[in-house]
C-alpha cells in the first residue's frame, strides 16, 4: 500500500529538481519550509520528528535540496515530507506540505474493529 | 475604505422632520417625508448598510421607493403613527441616503440604507433577516426588490461565534494542505439501500477522494433509513482511511423533522467516529445556528448544502443575492458552503461566485464592484467557510478550476467520478491525479488556463483511469448565459 498524505502523493515520485522547483514557489510566497521524518506515519500521528527547525530565513532552494538530501542519509527508513509554514496573519498554518522520501517498504494499517451494543462498531487504526 | 462610510454629522437626519406636531398629524404620508430619505446622511462606522435593487413601478420616484424600503425594513407603517412620539423615533428609522441608476438596466436603481445598530438583537440572524427582509419583498409600489449586498460593522460581527471550525483548523484537522479538497456526491441519490451506498463511499474514498458526500435530500427514507446509512457509510470511511493511511470523511446529512431528531443523529455521527455532519440551508436559520453550537462543542466540523437558494437567488431583479447569503452563513456559523463552480452545470457567472468565494474565505473582503461586492467588510478573526464547488464538473475543467478559485475550495466530482467507464475508484483516482498535476505545475510557474488540456494530455500518459475521464467527457460543456451577472463589466460564459 502506498501512504497517500499529502500534497503530491498520487504522481510518481518527485524528483529533487521538481522538488526544488516546489521550494522555489513556496519561498516566493515567504513560507518558511521545513522538513519532518518518522517511521510511523499514522494518520493520527501528528507530530513527526523536526528535522532541525524551520528555515526561516532561507532564500535558496538548493540549500533545502541539500538538508533534504543529509535528511535522507540518516533517516533512509523512514518518510520524510516537506512543508511549507505561513505566517501571515489569518494563516499561521502549513499552506504546502507533501512527501519526499518513501522506506524501501511502506507501512501498512490495520482497522481494528470493536463490536459493541446494537451494532455499534469502535474503530482503530493500527500498525500492521 | 468602504463606500460612504464616515463619523456622523451631529443632528443627522433630524432636519427633514423633526419631531414636530405637523410631522404627527393623522393622515397618510409620504415616506421620504417621514424621516426615511436622508441624502446627507454619512452612516456610522456602528451603522449596518444594505445595498437594494429597486425596481420601482411607473410614476413612482426612486427615491421615494428607496425611502419606503428604508421605512419598510425598519419602523413604518403605512400611515402616520401618534405612538412614534413616544420613542426616539429619528433613531429607530432605518435612513435611505443613496439611490444610483443601475448601468445599463433603465428602471432600476441601487439604493443605500443604513441601520442603526440598536435594531439588531445580537448574534441572532433570524433577527437580522426578520427586519431587512421581513415585509418589505411584497411591497406594493415597487415592481422589484432584490438585496444586493450588506455591510456589517466589527461591533455586529463580533456578536457571532461564526464558524465552528474553519478553513485553518480544518486543514490541521485532516493533515492536507496546498491543493483543494476532492469530494463526490453519492449518485444514484435516491433508492441505493445503506449497504450499496456504503460500497460506493468506500470505492470513492479508497479511489482517492477526501470526502464522499450524502445529496441534500437523503435523509431518512423508506428504502434507506438514517442509522442505516451512517453504519455503512462509516464503515467505508474507516476502511479507506486504513488502506491510504489518510484521514477521510463523509459528510452525513443530519437535516431532518425536528432539531431534537438532528442532535440525536448528530450524536450518532459522532459516536461512529465521524469528522463532519452535514445541513440542508432550508432547516432555517435559527436550526443552522444551533447546529452550529453542537459542532463546536463535539469538533465536528458543519457541511452546509444550500438546498433552495436558486428559488431565491437567481433572478436579478427580484430576491437576494447569494454573497448575502454567504454572509449570513459565515456570521451564523457554517465550515462548508455550496457557493458554485462557474463552470458546471448550475447558474453562475466566474465573476459574481468569485465574489460569493470572497466573502466566504477573506480575512477582509475589499469592495470590487465587477465582483458584486458593495462594501469592504472586516471580518473581525471570524474563521473562514470553506466554499463547496459542486454540480456538473469533471477533470477536464480542472484548470480552469484551479485558476477561478485557488486551493481553498473543495471541488465536488458527483457523475464525474461514479460514472467512470473503469469504476469509482479509477474514477476518484482520475481526478485527485489530475488535480495534484495541475497544482504541481501552477507552482512550478506554468500558465494552467492556457496550458491545462495540455498538462491534463501529459499526466493522462502516467494514469490510464485519467485518460478515460479526459476521453469521456471531453466535449461536456454548460455554455448557457448566467441570468446573475456583474452589472459593471460585460460577462463572458465559461464553459
Amino acid at each position: 500500500m502506498r501512504i497517500t498524505q499529502g500534497t503530491f502523493s498520487f504522481l510518481p515520485d518527485l524528483t529533487d529538481e521538481q522538488i526544488a522547483k516546489q521550494v522555489e514557489y513556496a519561498l516566493q510566497q515567504g513560507w518558511a519550509v521545513s522538513l519532518e521524518f518518522t517511521d510511523d506515519p499514522h494518520p493520527r500521528n501528528v507530530y513527526w520528528e523536526m528535522w532541525g527547525l524551520p528555515m526561516f530565513d532561507l532564500k535558496d532552494p538548493a540549500g533545502v535540496i541539500g538538508e533534504l538530501r543529509e535528511c535522507r542519509k540518516a533517516h533512509a527508513d523512514c518518510y520524510v515530507k516537506l512543508n511549507a509554514f505561513d505566517s501571515t496573519l489569518g494563516f499561521e498554518t502549513m499552506r504546502m506540505s507533501f512527501i519526499v522520501h518513501r522506506p524501501a517498504e511502506e507501512a501498512r494499517y490495520r482497522l481494528r474493529r470493536e463490536e459493541s451494543e446494537s451494532r455499534l462498531v469502535r474503530y482503530t487504526l493500527e500498525r500492521a | 475604505m468602504m463606500n460612504t462610510v464616515k463619523t456622523p454629522a451631529a443632528g443627522a437626519g433630524q432636519r427633514t422632520t423633526g419631531n414636530t406636531a405637523a410631522r404627527y398629524k393623522a393622515g397618510v404620508l409620504k415616506y421620504k417625508e417621514m424621516g426615511y430619505w436622508v441624502p446627507d446622511y454619512e452612516p456610522k462606522p456602528t451603522d449596518v448598510i444594505a445595498c437594494f435593487r429597486i425596481t420601482p413601478q411607473e410614476g413612482v420616484d426612486p427615491d421615494e421607493a428607496a425611502a419606503a424600503v428604508a421605512g419598510e425594513s425598519s419602523t413604518a407603517t403605512w400611515t402616520v403613527v401618534w405612538t412614534d412620539r413616544l420613542t426616539a423615533a429619528e433613531h429607530y428609522r432605518a435612513k435611505a441616503y443613496q439611490v444610483d441608476p443601475v448601468p445599463g438596466s433603465p428602471g432600476q436603481y441601487f439604493a443605500y440604507i443604513a441601520y442603526d445598530l440598536d435594531l439588531f438583537e445580537e448574534g441572532s440572524i433570524a433577527n437580522l433577516t426578520a427586519s431587512i427582509i421581513g415585509n418589505v419583498f411584497g411591497f406594493k409600489p415597487l415592481k422589484a426588490l432584490r438585496l444586493e449586498d450588506m455591510h456589517f460593522p466589527v461591533a455586529y460581527v463580533k456578536t457571532f461565534k461564526g464558524p465552528p471550525t474553519g478553513i485553518i483548523v480544518e486543514r490541521e484537522r485532516l493533515d492536507k494542505y496546498g491543493r483543494p479538497l476532492l469530494g463526490a456526491t453519492i449518485k444514484p441519490k435516491l433508492g441505493l439501500s445503506g449497504k450499496n451506498y456504503g460500497r460506493v463511499v468506500y470505492e470513492g474514498l479508497a479511489g482517492g477522494l477526501d470526502f464522499t458526500k450524502d445529496d441534500e435530500n437523503i435523509n431518512s427514507q423508506p428504502f434507506m433509513h438514517w442509522r442505516d446509512r451512517f453504519s455503512f457509510c462509516m464503515e467505508a470511511v474507516q476502511k479507506a482511511q486504513a488502506t491510504s493511511g489518510e484521514v477521510k470523511g463523509h459528510y452525513l446529512n443530519i437535516t431532518a423533522g425536528t432539531m431534537e431528531e438532528m442532535y440525536r443523529r448528530g450524536e450518532f455521527a459522532k459516536q461512529l467516529g465521524s469528522c463532519i455532519v452535514m445541513i440542508d440551508l432550508v432547516i432555517g436559520w435559527t436550526a443552522i445556528q444551533s447546529i452550529s453550537e453542537w459542532a463546536r462543542q463535539n469538533d465536528m466540523v458543519l457541511h452546509l448544502h444550500r438546498a433552495g437558494h436558486g428559488t431565491y437567488t437567481r433572478q436579478k431583479t427580484h430576491g437576494i443575492s447569494f454573497r448575502v447569503i454567504s454572509k449570513w452563513l459565515r456570521l451564523a456559523g457554517v465550515d462548508h458552503a455550496h457557493a458554485g463552480t462557474a463552470v458546471g452545470k448550475l447558474e453562475g457567472d466566474p465573476l459574481t461566485v468569485q465574489g460569493f468565494y470572497n466573502v466566504l474565505r477573506d480575512s477582509y473582503t475589499v469592495k470590487d464592484l465587477p465582483r458584486g461586492l458593495f462594501f469592504d467588510q472586516d471580518w473581525a478573526g471570524l474563521r473562514k467557510v470553506m466554499p463547496v464547488a459542486s454540480g456538473g464538473i469533471h477533470a477536464g475543467q480542472m484548470h480552469q478550476l484551479l485558476d477561478l478559485f485557488g486551493d481553498d475550495v473543495v471541488l465536488q466530482f458527483g457523475g464525474g467520478t461514479i460514472g467512470h467507464p473503469m469504476g469509482i475508484q479509477a474514477g476518484a483516482q482520475a481526478n485527485r491525479v489530475a488535480l495534484e498535476s495541475m497544482v504541481l505545475a501552477r507552482n512550478e510557474g506554468r500558465d494552467i488556463a492556457n496550458e491545462g488540456p495540455q498538462i491534463l494530455a501529459a499526466a493522462a500518459k502516467t494514469c490510464r483511469p485519467l485518460e478515460a475521464a479526459l476521453t469521456t467527457w471531453k466535449d461536456v460543456t454548460f455554455n448557457y448565459a448566467s441570468t446573475d451577472t456583474s452589472d459593471f463589466v460585460p460577462t463572458p460564459s465559461v464553459a
